[in-house]
């Protein structure tokens, strides 16, 4: 295969809406030619952010955007050889069919012929041939999909950016717009850039998978890669179902977590704190006493092709996609290949706590209640588009948004949580387990009674089973809501 | 289940008294007038007489220049003040569009002395410059008016519109022209509304600048002060017309806008 060519690099960038807070945070990444990439990750982590900086409508606060080796980053929108799909088509109400598609032509003065022909071509590209002189507000949401990305690759761009495109579709358009647009993509040849939160539509449809959160990289691979190789728990967790235990190397290829000794495929040095990661589907379910773990069924919910089965393994759950049905409080084994499980060397620096919404007051914000700590949070912070009125929380739209009980994956940076030894200082108290210096902090971490821990930077030396309390960063705090399991 | 005695067709009771006392009366009073002579018999004299009479068309010519250079004038100031309003990425922008909306909070008679004095300052004798004065009193005194509706066009205009005339190659005057102002011609026509047919007769502004011009509102004041009910009433009644006329045919551009 032939080296591919780098069409848009990305170096260092970085971006600041406020002067204060990034974005986006020194980021690279690169994208060949003819590539179909998909900006994957949950909603504000930038994805749309890094589109709308390559397409110009966002300039970069810091680093340098290039197209074929030339800086792009401060060239206006017109000036770019690259068109977008909007994420609600910003069709234009005003002209019809033909006009919207021949917008960009007719400015760049093309004979009247030859926009007819281009206009007519790139509509059986679309299947809607004959729909020229339509009114565009007669058009169903798909038609106008396709129009949007017409009236885009009528221009002949070196990238077309896809922002959302497909999330105000419903369901079963949307499963065809996948497929037709991966279609389009290999007939015209031309980069696609496409960002979305679904990482289903990311799985089906990428060649290249670029995983972010909070402004950063996490991962970029193929869909396979991403799925079977997920660089770090985000990931995991991220795409697909996980089950993550924390756990130790025991050995050469030697694993032990959710109490039990496993053999798995990866060589890490013996003692390393680990975390597996075991996709449901991976696991089987044997006899009792024939696999590695030995549990009792909690719930089998049927999913069409399979039963969503959770075994309660001591004090660890484990969640198995079975064919066949096990009745709640059947007793069954689990088995495991040692290819299935996918060992991730612990992140020390990462604090993530999954807490539930319990309640909203108009003024304080929503109330967050975790395993340790509970306070309240500006609404905002979960739903960017929501708003108050008459003292309920609504979306943009103006429905109410049903938060309570939601699942939050609550997470906050090390270096901005503080420790002190005042126990009423903190929001919540532990016992230092573990410490070690990098370059020019110690990092702390702290377990409660509760047996969670909290990752702190102090520049301090403290000792080892000093009992501290965390002051948890609130204002720092970034959030996600945990979606249900697709119904 | 038994019907409340009160239930909301009660709530209109109020307005509809209000309306019926001092909007139908009123009228029907007037078109009374207007199609009677002074000892109250049925004639079309007044009516004729209108189209008749050199003195009521040229006011209406010289109150309709008035009023299309006044609109124009105030469309020209008012649009690029509502886009930055509405586009710009201001923090408090709602804060921003009162301080052009202020001046109508001040007693009108106070801001058109104020204007006057600084008209004097300038000019000397307000009577050299009728025209001139009368446009610039009433493009101050409507530009508000005009600054309003262009402002909430502009503001539901979706950003992701211009967004995407950049993208397909517009540069800005193009994207201003081929997306902006088509898709703001509603905001345009309500403006032209609130400021064409008040331009054409308000005439206490220019009373108040001792200002010579006669336009339609002058005329009919004129009449009144004469007694002459039935000359004033049939004036207003055909103003009132081509109220009507204008708005069924902007009625029209619009319902076709949004088709």
């Amino acid at each position: 295969m032939a080296e591919a060519k780098t069409i848009i690099r990305l170096n260092n960038v970085s971006k600041s809406y406020d002067g204060k807070t990034n974005v986006i945070e020194d980021l690279s990444l690169d994208i060949n030619e003819g590539e179909f990439v998909t900006l994957l990750g949950p909603s504000g982590c930038g994805k749309t952010t890094i589109l709308r900086m390559i397409g110009g409508f966002d300039k970069p606060t810091a680093g340098e955007i290039l197209l074929d080796d030339s800086d792009i980053s401060m060239l206006a929108p017109n000036e770019r050889p690259v068109n977008t799909v909007f994420q609600k088509y910003a069709l234009f109400p005003h002209l019809n069919v033909y006009d919207n598609i021949a917008f960009g032509l007719k400015l760049k003065q093309i004979p009247k012929g030859e926009i007819d022909k281009k206009v007519s071509d790139v509509l059986e590209l679309v299947d809607l041939e004959g729909f020229e002189k339509r009114s565009i507000t007669t058009l169903s949401g798909g038609q106008q999909q396709r129009i949007a990305i017409a009236r885009a690759v009528v221009n002949e761009p070196r990238v077309l950016l896809l922002d959302e495109s497909l999330s105000a579709l419903d369901y079963k358009m949307r499963k065809e717009m996948q497929l037709e647009l991966k279609n389009m993509h290999k007939r015209l040849g031309i980069t696609f850039i496409f960002v979305t939160h679904d990482q289903e539509e990311a799985l089906t449809m990428s060649d290249k998978i670029v995983v972010i959160a909070d402004g950063k990289v996490q991962q970029v691979g193929t869909p396979e890669e991403i799925y079977n190789e997920p660089a770090n728990v985000f990931v995991a967790d991220f795409i697909g179902e996980s089950n993550i235990f924390n756990g130790v190397m025991t050995g050469k290829m030697k694993a032990s977590f959710a109490g039990a000794q496993f053999e798995c495929v990866d060589d890490y040095e013996n003692g390393k704190k680990i975390e597996a990661v075991i996709r449901p589907e991976d696991v089987s379910v044997v006899k009792p006493g024939e696999g590695q773990l030995t549990g009792e069924v909690t719930s089998a919910d049927f999913k069409g092709t399979f039963y969503i089965t959770f075994v309660q393994c001591g004090q660890y759950e484990m969640e198995v996609h079975c064919l066949s049905h096990y009745k709640p409080g059947t007793t069954v084994g689990l088995h495991i290949l040692p290819d299935d499980i996918h060992i991730i060397p612990y992140d020390m620096t990462i604090n993530n706590y999954e807490g539930v919404i319990d309640g909203f007051s108009d003024g304080r914000g929503l109330y967050l209640v975790f395993r340790d700590f509970a306070f309240f949070v500006d609404a905002h912070k979960l739903f960017p588009d929501s708003r108050v009125s008459k003292g309920k929380l609504v979306d943009e739209n103006g429905t109410a948004i049903d938060y309570q009980g939601k699942k939050v994956v609550a997470f906050f940076s090390p270096e901005y949580a503080e420790m002190s030894d005042d126990d009423k200082a903190g929001d919540v108290v532990g016992k230092i387990v573990s410490f070690y210096y990098i370059g020019d902090h110690y990092s702390y971490t702290i377990r409660t009674d509760s047996e969670i821990d909290y990752v702190v930077d102090d520049e301090d030396l403290w000792n080892q089973g000093d009992k501290v309390s965390v002051l948890i960063p609130k204002a720092k705090m970034k959030f996600r809501i945990k979606e249900e399991e697709e119904a | 289940m038994k019907r409340s005695w009160f239930d909301r067709k009660q709530l209109a009771f109020p307005y509809f008294i209000y309306l019926i006392l001092f909007v139908v009366m009123p009228l029907l009073v007037v078109l009374y007038y207007g199609f009677t002579d002074e000892e109250g018999n049925i004639s079309f004299t007044n009516f004729v007489l209108f189209f008749t009479n050199g003195r009521t068309m040229g006011t209406l010519v010289y109150s309709l220049v008035i009023a299309v250079f006044v609109t124009v004038i105030c469309l020209i100031l008012a649009y690029p003040v509502a886009y930055i309003l509405a586009k710009g990425r201001y923090a408090r922008r709602h804060s921003f569009l009162m301080v052009f909306v202020l001046p109508m909070w001040i007693n009108f008679t106070l801001r058109i002395t104020a204007l006057k004095e600084i008209l004097t300052l300038i000019e000397g004798n307000l009577a050299y410059y009728p025209f001139v004065n009368t446009v610039i009193c009433m493009v101050y005194d409507f530009l508000p008016f005009m600054i309003m509706p262009l402002f909430n066009a502009l503001t539901k205009l979706d950003k992701s519109m211009i967004e995407a005339g950049h993208d397909l190659g517009a540069t800005f005057p193009q994207v201003m022209l081929k997306i902006v102002l088509p898709l703001s011609i509603p905001g345009i026509v309500s403006g032209i509304t609130m400021v064409f047919l008040p331009a054409m007769t308000n005439y206490v502004v220019l009373d108040m600048v001792y200002n010579s011009t006669y336009i339609m509102g002058s005329l009919i004041g004129s009449y009144f002060n004469a007694y002459d009910w039935n000359n004033g009433s049939i004036i207003s009644a055909i103003l009132l017309m081509f109220i009507g006329l204008f708005t069924i045919i902007t009625d029209k551009i619009m319902t076709k806008e949004e088709a």
